[in-house]
């Protein structure tokens, strides 16, 4: 049975690595009404292609529907949705913090020793830490900074790969099928 | 070979085999209109010039609907780009291989908001299957190679080739290519390479179609429902109507799939959907295996698309993996080109029996019989086409516009080929049918080509009567002329409470002295008697020719059903 809940689901795209190619696949999510939760973009090992990460609200049907989608539009080489079992996800978060006395640096330290967070910048009134992990981890610490007062906050939006030996590059009948459509000379 | 990017576009175009190109010249497209005096290119491709940059881009996809061919039209930066959207948009809709080529503003210009520039490949993204943006001569020509390959391949698509003015003076080293060795080089080898994926050896799934087969044994009641796919598949027709004489089972058909089974074969109930035939719809009920062919169960043939086909296991066959599951979920898909597939399947099935006769029967018992003509020999919209079906031996090409008379054609000419049915299925462009016409009279200049319209529609694109007068292109047009907006009125005749709401177009001009201005031949008829007498006048005649066909304001098409309902709930007998 498929869910017709939506839950946050991450999609894995390799895509030429060419001007205009990141609009034409955000704008497939905007036309289709989806709204980007997060998004990451960035060369791979082979430098003509790009691998994009992202995220958004949708149930099976729909992401089934996305994917096929994806998958019609030339730049894009292969489309997989991650299953979220079976791939680590992992976010930067560049966190500045107002730090003015030195029991405030110090508990602030304290807290990013405990989240294995790096501490980056130190300034006489601010500390900027980095830490990397899933929503629950980057949440929890950012819950936590609250209370000294966050100056400013970044996410670099989630990266993902699948655990063990698969790779988007793993050629299915499913594929075979989308590229048909494609082309066919 | 040392040339200019306006020369590599028209060496190009040569290539490729283009021999005419519907256009409207400007600024930065100059250079490559230039050449078609400088060079001489002229001799080799035919330029047509139309009124209007729309009127380039319904003729470009009404060339390739009706050729098979890809069209070709060319625009100018800023508004004649733009112009050309609404065409792109519906070649997109209805999976038509044309070739947009624009020009923009040089590259010391772009972004600076310059005279006439538009970013039209971000506009035409949605509606392209490609586009491209070129700002290196060097790439020119392969890009080009790799636009109408795109185009023409797969499930056909426009694309669209923006090239910068500067692009088109300066000098690049042309090496010529024959056709045959352009997936052997360049961006389209890349592509054809990319993930070592070989697209020359994709053959349809065996196991896909075996299954397909053995549903076929399961079943008592199978349906097949055909759709452009099969028009656009090159030789898909001859095996498709070998599949469905072997089974024996009801056809019906969405518009775009008008002409893969004979209007009259006995095995065809029609159009289905929100004005298709009661055999059509309820078969589509009552099946309990639908075999859809090339179509993409659009709202307009499923209506209230939770309760379609509500006992059958849906088989779709697509090229289009995207597709499949979009509007309604499937039992079972095999996915390929539709001629391929259908040629493993007769294969497959040529040895076995299938006896349907108690259910077609069934089916075939519902088509309604032919009605007469009016008493008092008024014009009736069925007589219209039954007339120009007779006169034509069914063997017309007919250009429709969008609205009544546009239903009423898919509903009653009797189409016998692909390609004879030119209409804005998908998008439903007003306008479309003029351009469409002339643009595939000037493929297929042996071919009777009618273009049936609305006084709504017509008034939308009727300048193009100038390019249809100044090239003599001798295609026949047919107002449909109610004086209303007929479709729109009859929704609100029958869902608003008739309520005309800006409807009614009691107004000019008169279409007859509108054609005369032009220089073209107009009639106005009544009766019966007097449209077929104008009609075999106008084919007689072999020019261009406007018949204003008039008839009463309530002429509704029948039977209807509401775009929320069952297929099976008329709203309208």
């Amino acid at each position: 049975m498929l869910a017709l809940q939506p839950n946050r689901q991450t999609l894995s795209v390799r895509v030429d690595n060419a001007a205009g190619v990141l609009s034409q696949v955000t704008r497939l999510f905007s036309r289709k009404g989806f709204n980007i939760e997060s998004l990451a973009v960035g060369t791979t090992d082979d430098p003509d292609v790009s691998r994009i990460t992202i995220e958004v609200f949708a149930n099976d049907q729909q992401i089934k529907q996305l994917i096929s989608q994806l998958g019609k539009l030339f730049p894009v080489h292969s489309v997989k949705l991650l299953d979220a079992s079976h791939s680590i996800r992992r976010e930067l978060v560049l966190i500045k913090v107002k730090a003015e006395t030195r029991e405030i640096r110090n508990e602030v330290i304290q807290i990013a020793n405990i989240f294995r967070a790096n501490i980056i910048d130190v300034s006489l009134g601010t500390i900027t830490l980095a830490v990397i992990g899933t929503e629950s981890k980057d949440d929890a610490i950012e819950g936590l900074l609250k209370e000294f007062g966050i100056l400013e906050l970044a996410r670099t939006g989630m990266v993902a790969l699948e655990r063990g030996q698969y790779t988007l590059r793993d050629e299915t009948k499913e594929k075979g099928e989308y590229d048909y459509g494609k082309l066919m000379l | 070979m040392k040339m200019t990017g306006a020369q590599v576009v028209m060496e190009c175009l040569l290539e490729q085999g283009v021999d005419t190109v519907f256009g409207y010249p400007g600024g930065t497209i100059l250079n490559i209109y230039d050449e078609f005096e400088l060079h001489g290119y002229n001799q080799k491709i035919r330029h047509i010039l139309t009124a209007h940059e729309q009127g380039a881009s319904h003729a470009a996809d009404g060339y390739a609907r009706a050729t098979g061919k890809v069209g070709v039209c060319f625009a100018t930066s800023g508004p004649g780009a733009t112009n050309l959207v609404t065409g792109i948009a519906t070649a997109y809709m209805d999976s038509s291989p044309v070739v947009a080529i624009t020009c923009n503003v040089g590259e010391n210009l772009i972004g600076k908001d310059s005279f006439q520039e538009v970013d039209i490949t971000g506009i035409t993204m949605p509606i392209t299957k490609c586009n491209y943006l070129v700002r290196d001569v060097n790439d020119l020509a392969d890009i080009i190679r790799e636009g109408f390959a795109i185009a023409r391949s797969g499930r056909p698509g426009p694309v669209l080739i923006d090239i910068l003015k500067n692009v088109t003076t300066e000098l690049t080293d042309f090496r010529p290519l024959p056709l045959s060795e352009h997936h052997r080089y360049g961006r389209l080898a890349k592509l054809m390479a990319r993930d070592n994926y070989d697209f020359k050896e994709f053959e349809p799934d065996h196991d896909d179609i075996n299954q397909l087969v053995e549903m076929l044994d399961h079943s008592a009641r199978p349906l097949i429902l055909v759709g452009g796919g099969v028009i656009r598949s090159k030789g898909a027709v001859p095996e498709f109507r070998k599949f469905m004489e072997k089974l024996g089972a009801p056809v019906t058909s969405t518009i775009m799939g008008g002409g893969a089974c004979p209007g009259n074969h006995p095995l065809f109930t029609g159009m289905i959907g929100m004005h298709g035939s009661h055999a059509s719809n309820v078969a589509s009920h009552d099946c309990d295996l639908l075999i859809a062919i090339g179509c993409r169960f659009s709202d307009r043939v499923t209506c209230d698309v939770g309760s379609f086909a509500p006992n059958a296991k849906i088989v779709h066959i697509d090229i289009d993996r995207a597709e499949i599951d979009k509007n309604v979920q499937t039992a079972h898909h095999i996915i390929g080109d539709a001629r391929r597939v259908l040629e493993l399947l007769n294969e497959r099935i040529m040895l076995r029996e299938y006896d349907f006769s108690s259910w077609r029967n069934a089916v075939l018992s519902l088509k309604e019989p032919e009605p007469k003509p009016a008493e008092d020999g008024r014009l009736l919209p069925r007589e219209i086409l039954e007339t120009v079906s007779r006169l034509t031996d069914g063997n017309a090409i007919i250009a429709t516009d969008v609205g009544q008379h546009q239903m009423w054609s898919a509903q009653y000419y009797h189409f016998n080929r692909p390609g004879q049915l030119l209409t804005s299925g998908g998008f439903g462009t007003m306008g479309f049918g003029y351009g469409a016409a002339f643009g595939a009279k000037v493929g297929m200049p042996d071919q009777v080509v009618v273009h049936t319209t609305g006084d709504g529609c017509f008034r939308m694109n009727c300048h193009e009567m100038a390019t249809v007068q100044y090239y003599d292109i001798p295609v026949v047009t047919i107002i449909f002329d109610n004086g209303t907006l007929g479709m729109v009125r009859q929704w609100q005749s029958l869902i608003y409470d008739h309520r005309y709401s800006a409807t009614t177009l009691d107004r000019g001009p008169d279409f007859v002295k509108l054609a005369e201005a032009y220089g073209i031949r107009g009639y106005r008829v009544t009766t019966q008697a007097e449209f077929e007498k104008a009609f075999q006048e106008a084919l007689d005649y072999g020019h261009a020719v406007v018949i204003d066909a008039v008839l009463n304001i309530d002429e509704m098409v029948r039977p209807m059903v509401g775009g929320t309902s069952p297929v099976t709930n008329f709203l309208l007998d």
